[in-house]
């Protein structure tokens, strides 16, 4: 057998009495944390998230508070109902419901996508499984290779949009600087550090995506004759290994951001800082 | 009548280590109608516990190297009691069977200019081991496990073979043997067999080896009338783990030695410069700082004593625990980690690195190994044709460690895997040009009745003995009475231990049926064990000297005219005795008598007069 | 099992609950042994054979992580016995081990694990490029360090089959062992499609016929690998996205287009290589764990594969009972 053409299926035996007990599992570990701690975490993130979207307010706290903070759930503002400041751009005047529901899609389409939120939910959510060596709960199983599972091979278009959107997001941190009407117009204040650390976090969580590391390099058969895509690679692999840590710290973060950023542009908190 | 399948082939071979697939992927090649039968599953032969590399004078990393260095590397290392055309054939043919698994699908670490890298081994002069980290034995056996499936040879899996069987004429015609998971009977009718069953060990108490190293080759091809050689030597590697006592006995790779790491007694002192012998001298360092020189560069200093051959190392190592400077457990230690950086470690030993920190709870990378001495590799076997791997049984062939001759007294490190590749091949040319020239073949119905009905006479036993405490007894006899260093009548009690035991075994009950059934698999393993046990103890009485894998403390030094013969052990007519274990020949109808070695011709004995 | 079941509290004291039977049932039988310091569950079972139980099946042969026979389930984790040492676990509450989930079992310990067996005659192997000029005349294939790296990853495998065995694709789900490889064959395939000699293209093979879309990613494979392997990461996911490369992916479809391709696809390596038919180049060979039958079994043989044609890649002619009271899915 040399070529694919020669590969030959063989029968495999199908049904044999199977040893052990017939439970669904012999593991006497606290198994079930870890996708409790996921349905918790990821149930209050949608939910504060939705609340975030639709409430279409508080989301930049502009030059009345001498800032200019956008919250990255309503960044890029694109719709003509954005807050004075909040759009940079040409703006989109049919869409009259909260600009946030325009955008969202695309981080949350690259989130449920993503390889590592796909385990953390299937396990949690689907119980397919809910955790090693313990039966999940489902009659029959085709995994991802039907409609509409099969669709999670999209991945990498997603991952492109969210590289724009790291940009935009990285824009907005760089205006975080802004201090309208204060001083020389320049300064840092803790809103400036929360867009900062928000923006490297989701470039963190982005360039640790496996299809980045497959993009970048991975998808190479012989790296000695693309040196350059080699070192990308190279670079990469070991943030792919923290690919999960990224995934949560950046997704709790994010909310972090908003809720930050809907506390000062409500006068709920002061934005403390300084300016040059 | 007991019922049993039959299955018929051109050749059979029995086992499925590096040496059994090697020899089924060439006689498959030669168009025969091919089997391969073993005792556990495939791929899980003892060739995978190999880790540091395969031997072959490639030259990829010294271009100075070649197959007459590696020859004389190889006959100074078994104290020039090789099976000298065996010696030759090995160093010629082993760079062409190395490159030949890449194209099978090996993956060997690379040199800088992409080539198959190698590495420093004891007694190898110069760089030789083609390797993959300290796994190489796994990469050899997945090759051709892959390489066989993929040529479709047929491979019956976890059957147990108890008899060869032959014809009026004496010739092997099949065995006999059970099929593990269910207990039922099998016979294999064959043209030629060729043994590749390897080694011996589990017949000691601290060994590398698996359960499957009981000599079942070994025994069968005496009783079958074939002649062993120098069933003494045995070698104990130097390096095995000591502690736990549950992993006493698993290999430490000789690599840790190779890549720089150096054995230390208990008051810190690497005490391998006191013990190296004049034969070796002059190409041995004799101070640490030279020694250290030579693990860049070659040139700029003589080899570490560290790697001085297995034998010479093993010794050392029981003489320094002997005076009292050992290790709490009983070793030496053996220090990598204030040599190398901890990343260097694990890449360059990362089985290595695993087994310490899972079996022992100790950071190879931090701190230093306990090793000593196990029981690892038999270099006597069975007695073969150095070309065709035939035994002097016709129809019988014999490949890898279960053959004799090829590494004398001493085998050198890396040397085993190449000899599984090049007699592998040549004992599956060897087997099949037998079986093209001959005619069908027919069972005796008796002798297989009597086999079947010998092995499942102990379920008919209401009270007896217990295999697990006669294996258990067999061991500690071996240990303590046959281990590293020997004396005559240590050997004498050994014999007679041996021989009560025999008498036990014939005594063996057993319930719980034959399906799956270990406590009955070892009492089937039992009659092999005590066969080898018997010849090596019997060959180290008879061999009056001390030379490589055979250390006599009444005989301390080598003897010259020792050194030109073979012990040979054979049964003079097997089939008359049926009064052992099962029904074997008893192992008191073994003898032994020395023959001499074949004499190397002149200008392969010119390559030692050379000066280096 | 008429094994007397002695409990002990006493320290010093383990007790092993272990499973006793065959095709017919079976249940946990305890063994009440002497603790020893530095043991390994392997030891005390080598131990409860040598008293106890003689007849204890256990499939086991280096007992040093390096051959992957001793695969079980200890506390209801797939492990090795040989590598888990007794101090790691709780020896208060007697230590649970029982049979691989996911095979037939043979007797007590043991399983039948020649399915995988069968799915690695499926994996076509290493089909490597020819030599150059230099490589004839340097005796071997030129390869770079950082090109064998990825692959020598995925050989580490010891073929335990605890991945094979904990993946609940085929685990929870018996009907999809015909037509999903599982994790230690997407090893192997990726392997081969990280090697720099090799010259077939792998991926529709994947795709269509062995199942890599079947699995979701939960990397219970990489949790239980004793080597350490990251499958999910390093094989399966990689993989996916070569997979995505071939058809998913319209960016990189037009970028093979304008570029000249290096790889054979299926029908033009086939196209390449001597004339011979499927028939011709595998012998009716074979992996045989025993001649016995399966009770209950069902074997359903998958039709060779002729034409690797994206639509009929497993033609069927047998489904498997789902009604079958062997079936395993809970």
């Amino acid at each position: 057998m040399t070529t694919l053409e020669d590969a030959t299926v063989t029968p495999v035996v199908l049904g044999g009495a199977r040893g052990g007990p017939d439970t669904p599992t012999l593991r006497t570990d606290r198994y079930w944390v870890q996708p409790v701690i996921t349905v918790v975490v990821l149930t209050s993130f949608v939910a504060y998230a939705s609340w975030a979207a639709f409430v279409n307010r508080n989301y930049y706290a502009g030059k009345d508070l001498g800032r200019d903070l956008i919250s990255p759930f309503y960044s890029p503002c694109l719709t003509a109902s954005c807050v004075p400041g909040a759009s940079h751009s040409p703006t989109i005047s049919w869409w009259t419901i909260s600009p946030a529901l325009l955008i969202l899609i695309f981080p949350l389409g690259f989130r449920m996508t993503c390889y590592y939120y796909r385990k953390a939910y299937y396990r949690s959510f689907w119980l397919a499984p809910p955790a090693c060596a313990v039966s999940d709960a489902h009659g029959s199983y085709s995994g991802e290779s039907r409609f509409p599972l099969i669709l999670q091979n999209v991945h990498r278009y997603f991952f492109y949009f969210g590289l724009i959107f790291n940009v935009i997001l990285t824009y907005d941190a760089i205006l975080a600087f802004s201090q309208p009407g204060q001083g020389s117009g320049f300064g840092i204040s803790v809103g400036t550090a929360v867009l900062c650390i928000n923006a490297t976090l989701l470039w963190l969580y982005s360039l640790s995506c496996h299809a980045c590391r497959h993009l970048c390099g991975g998808g190479v058969k012989q790296f000695s004759k693309a040196p350059i895509r080699y070192k990308m690679w190279k670079f990469l692999t070991p943030l792919n290994g923290k690919h999960m840590l990224f995934a949560w710290m950046s997704l709790v973060f994010v909310a972090f951001t908003d809720l930050y950023i809907r506390l000062v542009a409500s006068g709920t908190i002061t934005d403390y800082g300084f300016h040059f | 009548m007991h019922e049993y399948e039959t299955h018929d082939f051109d050749v059979i071979i029995l086992g499925a280590g590096g040496a059994g697939l090697r020899a089924a992927i060439e006689a498959r090649a030669m168009g025969l109608r091919t089997a391969l039968v073993c005792k556990s599953l495939l791929g899980k032969a003892h060739t995978v516990m190999a880790e540091g590399g395969m031997a072959a004078a490639m030259g990829n990393v010294y271009s100075e190297d070649n197959w007459e260095v590696h020859f004389r590397d190889t006959m100074r290392g078994g104290k020039m009691l090789n099976n000298w055309r065996m010696a030759e054939l090995h160093a010629k043919e082993a760079p062409d069977r190395v490159r030949e698994l890449e194209e099978w699908g090996a993956i060997f670490d690379r040199t800088k200019d992409g080539l198959i890298l190698q590495r420093d081994f004891g007694g190898h002069r110069y760089a030789r081991l083609a390797h993959v980290g300290d796994r190489t034995g796994l990469e050899l056996i997945r090759t051709l496990q892959q390489k066989a499936v993929a040529d479709g040879i047929e491979v019956f899996m976890e059957c147990k073979v108890l008899r060869l069987l032959r014809d009026e004429q004496g010739a092997v015609n099949g065995m006999v043997g059970y099929w593990r998971p269910s207990g039922k009977f099998v016979v294999f009718k064959a043209k030629s067999v060729v043994l590749a069953t390897g080694g011996v060990g589990k017949s000691w108490m601290y060994t590398s080896n698996s359960w499957e190293g009981t000599g079942d080759g070994h025994a069968m091809a005496l009783w079958a009338g074939a002649d062993l050689i120098d069933m003494e030597c045995i070698q104990f590697h130097p390096t095995g783990m000591v502690w736990p006592l549950s992993v006493r006995g698993i290999l430490v790779t000789e690599g840790v030695r190779g890549d720089g790491g150096v054995l230390r007694n208990s008051e810190g002192n690497r005490f391998m410069f006191d013990y190296i012998p004049p034969m070796f001298q002059a190409e041995t360092a004799d101070s640490p700082e030279e020694a250290d020189r030579w693990y860049d560069d070659h040139a700029a200093g003589r080899r570490p004593p560290e790697l001085l051959p297995r034998d010479e190392v093993a010794r050392s190592i029981n003489a320094e625990v002997k005076a009292g400077r050992g290790s709490p457990h009983g070793g030496v230690f053996l220090d990598i980690a204030s040599r190398r950086s901890a990343e260097d470690i694990r890449r360059r030993l990362p089985s290595m690195y695993h087994q310490f920190k899972e079996l022992a709870g100790v950071d190879i990378t931090a701190e230093a190994m306990e090793v000593g001495p196990t029981c690892h590799y038999i270099m006597g076997g069975v007695r073969v044709d150095a070309d065709s791997t035939a035994t002097t049984v016709a129809g019988l062939f014999a490949a890898g460690e279960v053959a004799g001759g090829m590494h004398g007294s001493n085998r050198l490190g890396g040397n085993s895997l190449s000899d599984l590749i090049v007699f592998g091949r040549r004992a599956g040319i060897g087997a099949s040009e037998f079986a093209q020239g001959r005619s069908d073949v027919t069972i005796d119905e008796g002798q297989v009745q009597e086999v079947i009905e010998a092995a499942i006479a102990p379920f008919e036993r209401e009270s007896g003995e217990n295999p697990y405490e006669i294996q258990q007894s067999l061991q500690e006899t071996m240990q303590s009475l046959v281990g590293i260093i020997r004396t005559g009548s240590e050997l004498e009690d050994a014999l007679g231990k041996i021989e009560e035991l025999e008498d036990r075994a014939a005594n063996v009950a057993l319930s719980g049926g034959t399906k799956y059934n270990p406590g009955w698999n070892l009492t089937t393993d039992l009659p092999s064990m005590l066969t080898v046990s018997r010849c090596t103890a019997m060959g180290a009485l008879e061999r009056k000297e001390s030379r490589g894998g055979q250390t006599r403390n009444d005989f301390p030094t080598p003897d010259p005219e020792m050194g030109k013969v073979n012990f040979v052990e054979r049964i003079a007519d097997p089939a008359a005795d049926t009064s052992g274990v099962g029904g074997t020949p008893s192992i008191r109808s073994i003898t032994v008598q020395p023959e001499p070695i074949p004499v190397m011709p002149a200008e392969l004995q010119a390559l030692f007069e050379e000066a280096h | 099992m008429a094994e007397e079941i002695i409990r002990s509290t006493q320290s010093g004291k383990v007790t092993m609950r272990l499973w006793r039977g065959d095709e017919e049932g079976g249940d946990f039988v305890e063994y009440v042994m002497p603790a020893q310091e530095g043991e390994v569950v392997l030891d005390v079972i080598h131990r409860v054979q040598a008293t106890a139980a003689p007849d204890l099946a256990c499939r086991w042969n280096c007992k040093a992580g390096k051959c992957g026979s001793c695969s079980a389930e200890i506390n209801g984790r797939p492990s090795l016995m040989c590598m888990t040492r007794m101090d790691t676990l709780d020896t208060t509450v007697p230590v649970t081990v029982a049979p691989m989930r996911s095979f037939p079992i043979l007797r007590d310990l043991v399983t039948d694990v020649s399915y995988n067996y069968e799915v690695a005659k499926r994996i076509p192997p290493l089909a490597p490029r020819e030599k150059t000029a230099d490589e004839v005349e340097a005796g071997g294939y030129r390869m770079a360090q950082i090109d064998v790296e990825r692959s020598q990853e995925f050989r580490k495998c010891i073929e335990c089959f605890l991945c094979q065995n904990v993946c609940h694709v085929t685990r929870d789900h018996e009907e999809n062992k015909t037509a999903y490889a599982g994790p230690r064959y997407f090893i192997r395939s990726a392997e081969l499609e990280m090697h720099p000699l090799d010259t077939n293209d792998r991926r529709q093979l994947l795709q269509e016929e062995q199942g890599l879309s079947m699995c979701n990613i939960t990397k219970c494979c990489t949790e239980v690998c004793p080597e350490h392997i990251k499958i999910t990461d390093n094989a399966i996911i990689p993989l996916k996205e070569r997979v995505v490369d071939a058809k998913y992916d319209p960016v990189a479809w037009l970028g093979r287009k304008i570029r000249n391709r290096t790889k054979k696809t299926a029908s033009e390596a086939a196209a390449l290589a001597p004339a011979q038919g499927p028939a011709a180049v595998m012998p009716p060979g074979g992996v045989h764990g025993i001649p016995q039958p399966h009770s209950g079994g069902t074997t359903v043989v998958v039709e060779e594969l002729v034409d690797v044609d994206v639509n009929v890649l497993s033609d069927v002619t047998e489904t498997p009972d789902p009604t079958s009271p062997n079936n395993p899915n809970l």
